[in-house]
């Protein structure tokens, strides 16, 4: 299958950058820079302004919300280089991307791995185009780290499989319009009794409710499955394949917790400014606080070791043509310094760090509680650190498995 | 690890096989029982493979390999504490490198290079170290202090000191006289005391020579520190696969592979701060900070996985005959080297303008 990819020569980055910085100057609104939010998939969709809607049917038009997917479902088709291109351009013009979510994250690059040519044709274009939202049908009340003891059935039934049990934790449940769903589809098995399902989320039998988490916010859900009717066509792969399919998609996901952790904190001010402004200085220009300076300190440096780590794991990875093994550390290490940033940065504001709402707070205190209670939830999601811990030791550290 | 270059990998390849061969903590036993600095056969030898010249330009009769290539032959050595003034004598090349005049380079460093010579750095005036200040004097060419932990002094034939105005060249000989001081690591330390001993400045570099002659001794030593961090994780890897307790060996138990696991993440981010502090020394770039990064990160995990090895061994990991206390105890001097954590997050924060 050509790609536009294949056919670009790869010298040709000059002409492609000009067409970005056209594309940006005709298509991005003066008015949306720097408004992307990232906190969009927590907080839910909200109402799409005239201007944003453009915005996304502009960059969905070219695929390039999805830049390296293959064009003929809809991706951008570009080149590694070229997507880096498009990201400098956009970063430069204070453009984001307004398409993503978990469509884009994780489902897409797995069912473009594992879905039949038919799924991939249904499913990857409205992807693309940032116009179906979807969920993970993954945790259950009683399969949490132990995600493969799950129970939700999927029973066959001739045409259609009858879906029946509840997920829990399903991120943006509320607003997703599909779910990708690990159920059971055999009981005698525990790995290879699970099945990869796409259950459309307006099914009869569907019911969300929303969980009101320590944060005050709601982005998780319950969702109940009630005998619900859910087409043969939908399942990806073969049945009993889901628990690959599954642990593939995983991967992906642990990559932008990561990534994405460091990418907050870069943009973030340095926690000593913000001392600066809460604690003031004494009379050799030195934090009032010589505790909290030193541990201050003590974070800024540790955060830099992190961003190097990174950064080498990266180099490494290129390198060496596959994943280096120190990236399974980044996940907890990632997690737990925002977990350390977030506390201090509370402490550092003293009540004002404490404000749940209304009067007497700034909006960057308020989103701090909020954010450090949310954080408390990176060293749990996209697997535990004591699983990740399980993983260190078993797969780099060749420890015995404790099972 | 760092993505190497060719010359690099074959450089830690040497070293590597060297070390592993010609001095295995065996050698420092040797060493230690026969109250030796050093085996001179074994210094020989590292001359020869003219570890001794990698930093220093070859119009000086160095290999101008770099920080980064010294750092991999120091990490092989701190992985089997072969005792050697290897480090010492680097950094003293380095304070002449970026402080020296054409004259003082044409006079030392050749020397250096081929290891003839054996310098050290004799900076502290106390049992801490509190950054570059000092209290001895030099009049009239003279100079006059004590400094009571100088490292590699028996060896040296040079010593680079710091004093109030500045960094001075002195050779061992009028006016220099050594005590020795028995650290818990049992290698080479002695107060030296100069009294009117001939002083030649470096009059050349930064105004902040000082700091940047520290700044190199902090990541050469943080490169030391990595390699025995990495060999003192994998022996107790070693032995808890092959320890059996309960009918079990003690690898399966979670609770010891949880706390592997965490150490295993205190090595890798620690090697991350090392090796970008040798390629900071190499480009020249945010040296200072990288500097506090790479020797802060090296003394907090060097300081748990050393001591974390002894509590993993059990029993056996306190005695005499095992080798992970030789790391515990070399562990600590250099923790003390150059700056502690609490120095050098106080003076990461001052750098940060905070």
């Amino acid at each position: 299958m050509a790609t536009v990819a294949d056919t670009r020569p790869e010298d040709d980055l000059d002409a492609f950058r000009g067409e970005v910085k056209q594309f940006l100057a005709a298509n991005f609104p003066e008015s949306l820079k720097g408004k992307g939010n990232a906190m969009r998939t927590v907080e839910g969709p909200g109402e799409e302004t005239a201007e944003e809607t453009s915005w996304r049917e502009a960059m969905g038009s070219k695929g390039w919300g999805t830049p390296t997917w293959p064009a003929e479902y809809g991706g951008g088709g570009l080149t590694r280089k070229q997507a880096k291109v498009l990201e400098q351009e956009m970063a430069m013009a204070g453009a984001w991307n307004p398409i993503g979510g978990m469509g884009v994250m994780m489902f897409g690059p797995t069912l473009l791995e594992f879905g039949s040519e038919a799924q991939k044709k249904e499913h990857i274009p409205p992807i693309t185009r940032g116009e179906i939202r979807w969920c993970q049908g993954y945790s259950e009340p009683n399969a949490g780290s132990d995600l493969a003891s799950l129970q939700t059935s999927a029973e066959d039934k001739g045409d259609h499989y009858l879906v029946n049990g509840q997920k829990t934790w399903t991120s943006g449940g509320q607003w997703a319009d599909k779910c990708f769903c690990l159920v059971r589809t055999d009981r005698s098995d525990k790995h290879r009794g699970i099945s990869f399902l796409l259950i459309d989320m307006d099914s009869p039998g569907v019911e969300v409710k929303p969980i009101t988490m320590i944060s005050g916010m709601s982005p998780f859900c319950e969702t109940f499955f009630t005998d619900v009717k859910v087409p043969k066509e939908n399942l990806v792969g073969e049945e009993g394949q889901g628990w690959t399919i599954g642990k593939r998609l995983l991967q992906h996901e642990r990559t932008n917790i990561s990534g994405g952790g460091a990418l907050a904190a870069l943009n973030a001010q340095p926690l000593s400014k913000i001392a600066e402004h809460y604690l003031g200085t004494d009379e050799n220009g030195k934090l009032a606080d010589s505790d909290l300076r030193g541990r201050i300190a003590e974070f800024e440096m540790a955060w830099n070791t992190f961003l190097l780590t990174a950064r080498r794991a990266m180099e490494e990875s290129k390198a060496a043509g596959g994943v280096s093994e120190i990236s399974s550390i980044l996940k907890n290490a990632g997690s737990r310094l925002g977990q350390q940033r977030a506390e201090m940065l509370i402490e550092i504001m003293g009540f004002k760090g404490l404000g749940w709402e209304g009067e007497g707070f700034s909006e960057k205190e308020l989103q701090s509680v909020r954010g450090w209670l949310f954080g408390k939830a990176t060293t749990i999601y996209g697997g535990s650190t004591e699983i990740q811990n399980n993983i260190i030791a078993k797969r780099i550290l060749g420890m015995l498995d404790h099972q | 690890m760092a993505v190497l270059n060719e010359e690099q990998t074959m450089l830690r390849d040497m070293a590597q096989e060297w070390t592993k061969n010609e001095s295995p903590v065996k050698a420092w036993r040797k060493v230690r029982d026969g109250g030796k600095n050093y085996d001179p056969a074994a210094w020989d030898a590292m001359r020869e493979m003219g570890w001794t010249g990698v930093i220093i330009p070859e119009d000086f009769g160095g290999s101008d390999f770099g920080w980064m290539s010294l750092g991999l032959v120091v990490q092989e050595m701190g992985k089997t504490l072969t005792a050697s003034p290897l480090v010492a004598s680097a950094l003293a090349a380095g304070a002449i490198i970026l402080g020296g005049s054409q004259e003082q380079k044409g006079k030392y460093l050749p020397q250096l290079a081929s290891g003839d010579l054996v310098g050290t750095l004799a900076f502290d005036d106390a049992e801490r170290h509190t950054g570059a200040n000092s209290a001895t004097t030099v009049s009239g060419g003279k100079l006059t202090g004590t400094k009571p932990f100088v490292h590699e002094a028996d060896s040296a034939g040079l010593f680079v000191v710091l004093a109030s105005d500045g960094v001075y060249l002195v050779e061992k000989g009028e006016g220099v006289s050594l005590s020795k001081r028995s650290l818990t690591d049992q290698r080479d330390h002695a107060e030296v005391t100069f009294t009117n001993a001939p002083a030649d400045k470096l009059a050349g570099g930064d105004e902040d020579l000082a700091e940047a002659i520290l700044d190199r001794a902090r990541v050469l030593t943080g490169a030391e520190m990595l390699g025995m961090a990495q060999q003192v994780f994998d022996d107790t890897l070693d032995y808890l696969k092959q320890r059996t307790q309960f009918n079990q060996v003690l690898s399966s138990f979670q609770a010891l592979q949880h706390r592997m696991a965490d150490l295993y993440t205190e090595l890798e981010l620690m090697r991350s701060a090392v090796e970008a502090g040798l390629q900071a020394l190499d480009t020249s770039f945010k040296v200072p900070e990288a500097a506090c990064i790479a020797k802060a990160r090296a003394n907090d995990a060097l300081h748990v996985i050393s001591r974390q090895g002894i509590q993993l061994h059990g029993g056996i990991g306190m005695t005499d005959e095992y080798d992970v206390g030789f790391y515990l105890k070399r562990a600590r001097v250099l923790e003390a080297s150059w700056g502690n954590s609490g120095f050098l997050k106080d003076r990461y924060a001052k750098l940060g303008g905070y």
